[in-house]
């Protein structure tokens, strides 16, 4: 699935403006600690956390993410949002906590 | 053994802002070499615990990464103290000594030492009050 496929299908929003959303979507991987994610995380995954500060960009970019989705209905700062922009990286927000948005991924056979 | 690439990163203590942007220059520089895919995702790993650790850490300090003729990568992270008191420990997963600002920003897991030496195909570290060095080996094939 693409991330373009997830948006619409789920309606949570893409707050970066230029980032490419036809990258693929290839499992998932939910942690908020940063050391956990850049040692297990997966290249291509959605990464699902309630982190939101401007190292979340980094450890995405490093590890090769898919894309950020942020659970819990937190917001993405400004800056990340532009720091992200600027690595054509994808930030989401999902309203839904971080248990039921990976249901919704695994629902939609990500 | 002659360097085909030779660089420098300097790390600033507690700058969070910044953090991540050796490990992502580093990449970028491997890149341009033809570091197999794999391979440089460990780098970015081990790259990035270890500068993390001179952020939250230590006082800051320089990253050198040479590029020898025999296809190896070693980098080395040189930072400017306080050193590790007990290594043993700091090499155990879970253990951390990280303030509670890190902690909130979802560093101190205490799995950047183990990280980066699983992910290393050498790893040797010395400390000491003035300062700790991590001596990082890869092949650029894996």
């Amino acid at each position: 699935m693409t991330i373009q496929q997830l948006i619409e299908q789920t309606g949570w929003k893409p707050v970066t403006k230029d980032a490419d959303v036809t990258k693929e979507i290839k499992g998932a991987y939910c942690s908020d600690l940063l050391s956990w994610v850049m040692g297990k995380g997966q290249p291509d995954q959605a990464w699902i956390t309630v982190q939101s500060h401007i190292n979340v960009i980094a450890v995405a970019v490093l590890r090769e993410f898919s894309c950020v989705i942020l659970a819990e209905g937190a917001q993405f700062p400004e800056n990340v949002i532009s720091r992200a922009e600027d690595e054509d990286l994808v930030l989401i927000e999902s309203d839904l906590p971080v248990f039921e948005t990976a249901r919704k991924l695994i629902e939609l056979g990500v | 053994m002659n360097k085909i690439l030779q660089k420098e990163f300097h790390v600033e203590r507690d700058d969070y802002a910044n953090a991540g942007m050796a490990s992502s220059q580093i990449k970028s520089t491997l890149k341009q070499v033809g570091v197999d895919p794999k391979v440089m995702r460990r780098i970015a790993v081990a790259a990035y615990e270890a500068e993390i650790n001179m952020i939250i850490h230590a006082w800051g300090g320089v990253v050198y990464l040479d590029v020898t003729e025999d296809g190896m990568i070693h980098l080395i992270f040189q930072d400017c103290g306080p050193g590790i008191p007990d290594l043993e420990k700091a090499m155990t997963p879970g253990w951390s000594t990280a303030s509670k600002k890190a902690r909130e920003l979802g560093f101190g897991a205490g799995m950047g030492l183990p990280n980066i030496k699983r992910v290393s195909d050498e790893f040797t570290i010395e400390s000491s009050p003035a300062g700790t060095s991590i001596f990082l080996t890869f092949r650029v094939e894996e």
